[in-house]
């Protein structure tokens, strides 16, 4: 067992597909060896409810989407001493910013009007307001390490992860690229 | 500009570059000695068996006593020439251009069939670029799929011209040309009209093999899969230049 203090992550999953955090998941065995050195204090793949007041490193997977998205990035930047742009939809927009080439209004209607078959509806309740346009999370908050990849691999999240874990500032280039 | 045609009788001339000293033939552009001697430079326009076009910048390299940048591909060597190929200053605005290609228009990689053959998305990963500083332009570029083996995907196009120019000095059809400026700039087939009514396109694809991106691809290939083949271009650049 590592005697090392071990350091606080926090993740989330703004307007993507998850697969970075799936990605994450990939680490498979190296995950046992990963939870010696880091505890995840807030994450879609654990239950806490709230972000802590600190957190060492923040990882944002998927664009700024919606008024949701814009405050967890906002949230995650002023608790989190680094944060990390994990995925091309953080780092580049990515699929989910392929909707800026069209007016919101006509993006609902597609989503929500031509193809539905029963009671088409926008939904107005419970849903936050999506944003235009589609923003990288360095569009809106200062990001400290860009992780691209379309996802990142499991490799390249355990690289960049063991460079933050040992305090050092990681190279995603070296490891991974825009589509990967 | 056409192709140079090796002269008989050429002088040789000694430079250095990069602390190696190394000699050419003095009608050689600086790109071709770099190339020669596995100094890497990057380039995008540039590329062996076509004319020299000079419009990405990617290979700009310093040369010892001039303030200014020059573009290896349109500059020919001269004796006692002293050049840098990578220096902070250079790879600070190479990052810069491939930045700005990626912000003007839509490259999204994990979407596109050339992702993986990519030359201007393995560019970005040997310059360092991580993300992209600038804020997209986010314009949408026509597509044109009315070629009946082929697709032209503006979106994806860095206007480098290799295209233009394989079709005109290679095989000879002149069905590319070039529109508009600044950023409406565009690629075209004929009179702008849709590439599958071309009545000079020979199909014969060098376009789409020479294109570095994924703006020229095969109709029916999917995300990764889109190859590309250029060792033909020296070959057969060779045979029509051919004195």
């Amino acid at each position: 067992m590592s005697t090392q203090p071990k350091i606080t992550v926090a993740t989330a999953w703004l307007d993507g597909c998850s697969g970075c955090h799936m990605s994450f998941l990939d680490l498979d065995e190296r995950l046992i060896e990963l939870v010696e050195h880091v505890e995840i204090v807030y994450s879609p793949l654990v239950d806490t409810k709230e972000l802590p007041e600190r957190v060492d490193v923040g990882i944002l997977e998927g664009s700024i989407s919606s008024e949701d998205d814009l405050e967890k990035a906002r949230l995650f930047r002023e608790r989190c001493t680094r944060l990390v742009s994990l995925g091309d939809c953080a780092v580049t927009g990515n699929v989910p910013a392929m909707r800026n080439h069209f007016k919101l209004a006509d993006v609902f209607d597609r989503a929500y009007r031509e193809n539905v078959t029963l009671q088409p509806q926008i939904p107005t309740r419970d849903v936050p307001a999506l944003l235009t346009p589609v923003k990288p999370v360095h569009g809106e908050v200062k990001v400290d390490v860009f992780v691209p990849g379309c996802p990142p691999s499991a490799d390249a999240i355990w690289a960049v992860l063991s460079e933050l874990i040992a305090g050092r500032t990681p190279d995603p280039n070296a490891v991974t690229r825009f589509g990967a | 500009m056409p192709l140079p045609t090796p002269q008989p009788n050429v002088r040789v001339v000694t430079l250095r570059i990069d602390d190696r000293d190394l000699s050419a033939r003095e009608d050689e552009t600086l790109i071709e000695v770099c190339r020669e001697n596995r100094i890497p430079i990057p380039s995008l326009c540039h590329l062996d068996g076509l004319s020299v076009w000079g419009g990405c910048r990617l290979c700009m390299v310093e040369i010892a006593g001039q303030g200014r940048l020059v573009a290896a591909c349109s500059t020919r060597v001269a004796e006692g020439m002293e050049v840098r190929t990578d220096t902070e200053r250079l790879r600070h605005y190479r990052r810069t251009i491939v930045e700005l290609l990626f912000a003007e228009r839509n490259h999204v990689c994990s979407v596109c069939v050339s992702n993986g053959h990519c030359e201007l998305q393995t560019l970005a990963q040997r310059c360092g670029v991580d993300h992209v500083r600038l804020p997209y332009r986010q314009v949408p570029y026509p597509v044109d799929s009315s070629h009946e083996m082929f697709r032209l995907d503006h979106n994806r196009c860095i206007l480098c011209t290799r295209c233009v120019r394989v079709c005109d000095e290679i095989e000879g059809a002149h069905t590319w040309d070039v529109m508009n400026r600044g950023s409406d700039c565009r690629v075209i087939t004929d009179l702008a009209r849709p590439w599958g009514e071309s009545e000079t396109c020979t199909s014969c694809g060098k376009c789409v093999q020479v294109c570095p991106t994924g703006a020229l691809v095969k109709q029916g290939t999917s995300a990764g899969e889109m190859v590309k083949d250029q060792h033909f271009l020296p070959i057969l650049a060779r045979r029509r230049h051919a004195r």
